[in-house]
């Protein structure tokens, strides 16, 4: 066992470990758990990045990697390695973890129980970054899965009023769409080169190579797209996402809106495309319409919203139709924007769902017409966090959203020229739509400032003694601030690491 | 005649244990009843050392080559035997408690175990019946062990007449069957004399056939043969309902398996259609009824209904591909085991609650995290288990059968994967709903739950193993590979 071939298993399992020895911690211990928590995900943090640190950049192809016999009578191999596509994704796992565990220091939400609480959030990260750096199916599917019952507990037991309907909901509805997706992986295995394999890199150089016949792609592109469109989501099945992420603590909907929405995207790129290029060219006007409709839906959703969470929450839709309208051109730049779009989304998204905890945890309100404006009098601070953020987010240039959304709608205006020669009128139309997306989502989020941070402060909160930002906040909120504005003015950081991947992966498909 | 009395080791060291055990009860003070536990266990270990001893030392028969003991007999023998085990820690307390007859219970329940460890050796008709009467005749009486509560002698009462009539029909099936074939009864035999008959005595062959499933049915609660289940598990003391939703239902399958594989193998096509409907009508009426179950047991019940569902879908995936069909077998033979774990876990769970809140509504387990722990998380395993999401062995028991499923190809492969994976995903619903009350409401009384120690090891135990066969599953999918040679061989 060298680093080389290790490192990103220790790295992905730490937390796993760091949720048992919180489990044997007696319970009394309560910011000895915490501080624990910190240190793990701090110690994973650390990891991540030494593996960043040590990755080379100029190559394609998978790095650190493992490939071991895991169950040999099926074939599944514990196969793990990382590649530019992955690493900005498994490097965020970290960091935002790593800021709810620090987030966590002061706010654990009721009904307390700090050991469960950080015990799960640690076993969600572990399925998190596991679902990147997964190069089995069946393995990817494992760490797909594992997310499930830390975020389904998360959401059940610390949530707010109406957490159990949103947990099983969330529950059912994503478990619904995976299972779809396990068929279309038993599919393609059984389809796929002989001998059988689960292996990700075998099946994708299979299904490149148009290994997968025709009416094979359409079936099985349409059963495995259904578990990614759940996870994105795409409408019209995002309806499980307002519902948890309004319901969800804090932590669970950074983590939530940050990672567990990009594991869909990811998967599209991953596996739905490579594999099945036939399927994604068949498929890409309808993923196109379904992201482009989502854009204008989650606007307009979002000028109706009443509750301060659930816009956010619908935000995320509209933000994750760009991505998707990235991904279904097909074309390098699409593709670039997206996952630039999801390492945005995750900071901006992440950060403002932070903002709305804190909020609430000021006002112990989320509605916008009992928070009543005026944050920036009482809490400048705050309300210029919250202001910063929230522009970021409708895609100001030289702030992280911009890059992704522009992007995206740049390569909507041609799409790939191989395969979706005949769709370029289609694609505009798109392109369109998703501009009056960006206009109505500036629209919601000036609005909503003017709701929250301007106007007169109303009276019951003037004497209400509200505390501005505090220390343990700029120390959890900091880092992505800081990213906010570093990958808006130098987008390279991202590009830099996933264009060798992205463009070797469009070379196989289009061209 | 041959006879191999080390292959009937561990038959007859259970069979002295089961006398033993009824002589000792006459001399026991009624203070020392319970002493026939030890005792029971003790024999059954014993047993279980039989078994051990015989791994490794291939196929040996005995009886003409109606009684064989080979490794598919020998997975069998060793998981019942450590049932046995299991269902023995669960019934100590709660038979000590609750001034049942304690010998006399014990006697009844290895009697069962004895039918039990028989079924997968028996390779012929005759024998198959004997184990699967010696199963359930003591069951009737079991389930009808709450002398004084109406709801038991329902259970005893409609577990002996379903029972009874779903019996007489199979018999009659078989000696049809003795009839078509011109007198055959091994099993291997009745596969090679069926393949020859055509014409009329095909289609009686296939009524005979029909009859023997129907009988196996009821003995796995399948639908429509599934109405005694609930009640019965109901009405019967916790530890008698473990044992018939896992013991008693495995040693169904077991004797099925054998049946369809080996000797009806010929005429799957006209079975195949049977079991499809079997399976999913199984599955979609267990999950659907299970949704609604606010008891604790009743819900294990119709879950245990469906999870019969899911390992009836293997039989439905015969063909004429004998590798197609050892895939099913491996993954029918695995998800049973595993099955048998969850299933005992969940039921081992249930038995700690009853100890304070006897009637087990769902709700009684509220705030069981406070009041106990190591159960709540236990329960909370088993259940995701049985719903079959990772981290757990139930994962890879469904990731097995949709496999086969979809190897086996066809649109009856794929159709029926997906009909497993719609109920899987309904299921999960209620299987939530225990975990959702242990962990999400707080208990009435939330002073320590006082759990029996050999109940708690049990449940960490089967927690334990089951996340082990998550992680390892190379060395489960051994077993089923090994057995599934020898099991179609035959």
């Amino acid at each position: 066992m060298t680093w080389e071939n290790s490192a990103i298993t220790i790295t992905t399992l730490l937390p796993i470990a760091g949720a048992l020895v919180i489990a044997m911690m007696p319970r009394e211990k309560d910011r000895a758990i915490r501080g624990l928590g910190i240190v793990f995900t701090g110690a994973a943090l650390v990891l991540a990045v030494a593996i960043a640190v040590g990755f080379d950049y100029g190559r394609d192809g998978l790095q650190y990697v493992l490939d071991v016999d895991w169950i040999s009578a099926i074939g599944v191999r514990y196969h793990v390695g990382i590649d530019g596509i992955s690493l900005p994704l498994y490097v965020l796992t970290f960091l935002l973890s790593f800021l709810c565990a620090i987030y966590s220091w002061r706010y654990v939400p009721d009904p307390g129980r700090t050991k469960a609480f950080l015990a799960l959030m640690l076993l969600l990260q572990t399925g998190m970054a596991g679902t990147f750096i997964a190069f089995d199916l069946i393995l990817f599917f494992v760490f797909w899965e594992l997310v499930l019952v830390p975020m389904y507990f998360l959401i059940a037991v610390w949530g707010s009023a109406n957490r159990e309907y949103a947990s099983i909901k969330f529950f059912l509805y994503t478990l619904f769409g995976s299972i779809f997706m396990l068929l279309g992986f038993l599919a393609m295995y059984f389809q796929g080169p002989d001998p059988h394999t689960f292996d990700m890199v075998v099946l994708r150089d299979y299904g490149i190579a148009g290994g997968f016949s025709q009416t094979f792609q359409l079936v099985v592109f349409g059963a495995v797209a259904l578990g990614f469109a759940v996870k994105v989501p795409m409408w019209p099945f995002h309806t499980w996402l307002p519902d948890a992420h309004t319901e969800a603590p804090t932590i669970g909907s950074v983590l939530l809106a940050g990672i567990m929405l990009k594991m869909g995207t990811y998967g599209f790129i991953r596996i739905a495309i490579p594999f099945l290029p036939y399927g994604a060219q068949k498929y890409a006007p309808w993923i196109g319409a379904l992201a482009a409709i989502g854009i204008v839906y989650a606007a307009l959703a979002c000028l109706a919203q009443k509750d301060l969470k659930r816009l956010i929450a619908f935000s995320s839709v509209g933000h994750m139709g760009f991505v998707m309208l990235g991904i279904a051109t097909l074309t390098e730049i699409g593709i670039q924007a997206a996952i630039f779009g999801m390492v945005a989304h995750g900071v901006i998204t992440g950060m403002l769902f932070f903002c709305v905890g804190s909020i609430y945890d000021r006002y112990h309100t989320r509605e916008i017409a009992k928070i009543g404006g005026g944050m920036l009098q009482t809490m400048p601070k705050l309300g210029g966090i919250f202001a910063f953020v929230a522009i970021a987010s409708l895609g100001l240039p030289g702030l992280a959203g911009f890059w992704g959304e522009v992007m995206a709608l740049l390569s909507s205006f041609s799409p790939n020229e191989f395969v979706l020669a005949d769709q370029v009128g289609l694609f505009r139309v798109f392109m369109v739509m998703g501009g009056i997306g960006t206009v109505l989502t500036a629209g919601y989020f000036l609005w909503m400032l003017q709701r929250v941070n301007m106007g007169t402060l109303p009276d019951q909160w003037r004497e209400a003694g509200l505390r501005d930002v505090l220390a343990i906040e700029w120390v959890s909120w900091g880092p992505l601030l800081l990213l906010i504005l570093v990958l808006g003015l130098y987008p390279r950081i991202v590009f830099g690491v996933t264009d060798e991947a992205v463009s070797g992966l469009l070379t196989l498909l289009g061209s | 005649m041959n006879i191999d009395y080390h292959a009937l080791l561990p038959e007859f060291i259970l069979a002295g244990t089961i006398l033993l055990v009824l002589v000792v009860d006459v001399f026991l003070p009624e203070r020392a009843k319970w002493f026939a536990m030890p005792i029971g266990l003790i024999g059954v270990v014993g047993s279980l050392a039989g078994v051990l001893s015989l791994i490794g030392a291939g196929t040996r028969e005995s009886f003409g080559g109606t009684y064989v003991v080979d490794e598919f007999a020998l997975l069998f023998k060793g998981f019942f035997l450590v049932t046995a085990v299991v269902v023995l820690a669960l019934s100590l307390r709660y038979f000590r408690e609750g001034g049942f007859y304690q010998g006399e219970y014990y006697f009844l329940l290895l009697t069962s175990f004895l039918g039990c460890v028989m079924m997968p050796s028996s390779r012929d008709l005759l024998l198959l019946f004997l184990a699967l009467e010696l199963v359930s005749a003591p069951g009737f009486l079991m389930a009808a062990f709450r002398k004084g509560d109406v709801k038991s002698n329902e259970a005893g009462v409609k577990f002996f007449i379903i029972g009874v009539l779903s019996t007489a029909v199979m018999l009659f099936g078989m000696s049809l069957i003795y009839g078509v074939t011109g007198g055959a009864t091994k099993l291997a035999e009745i596969g090679v004399a069926l393949d020859g008959v055509s014409g009329e005595m095909e289609t009686l062959a296939f009524a005979a056939i029909l009859f023997v499933v129907v009988g196996f049915a009821f003995k796995v609660s399948a639908v429509p043969f599934q109405f005694w289940a609930p009640d019965t598990y109901e009405g019967s003391p916790v530890p008698v309902a473990a044992f018939l939703a896992v013991a008693s239902s495995v040693a169904g399958f077991a004797g099925l398996l054998q049946l369809m594989f080996v000797a009806f193998a010929g005429q799957h096509e006209f079975w195949v259609p049977i079991f499809a409907f079997l399976s999913i009508a199984t599955m979609t009426v267990g999950n659907l009824v299970a949704l609604q179950q606010t008891q604790v047991v009743r819900l294990l019940a119709y879950s245990g209904i469906a999870q019969s569902g899911y390992i009836l879908l293997t039989f439905a995936l015969v063909t004429d591909d004998a590798a197609s069909n050892r895939n099913a077998f491996a993954a029918a033979v695995t998800y049973i085991l595993i099955y048998g774990v969850m299933n005992l876990g969940a039921f081992a769970a249930t038995v700690a609650v009853s100890r304070r809140h006897p009637t087990l509504g769902v709700a009684d387990f509220a705030g069981l995290r406070e009041t106990a722990p190591v159960i709540a998380v236990g329960m909370a395993v088993f259940m995701i288990s049985l719903a079959g999401v990772p981290p757990t062995g139930g994962f890879w028991g469904k990731l097995l059968i949709f496999q086969a499923a979809i190897e086996r190809g066809g649109t009856l492969g794929p159709a029926l994967a997906v009909v497993m994976l719609v109920n899987s995903v309904a299921s999960v619903f209620y299987y939530l709903v225990v975990p959702r009350q242990m962990f999400l409401r707080d208990a009435a009384d939330p002073s320590r739950l006082r759990v029996p120690a050999l109940v708690t090891a049990v449940v960490a135990v089967a927690m334990v193993t089951l996340v082990a066969i998550f992680v390892l599953p190379n060395v489960f999918a051994r077993l089923a590979e090994i057995s599934t040679l020898v099991g179609l061989g035959a």
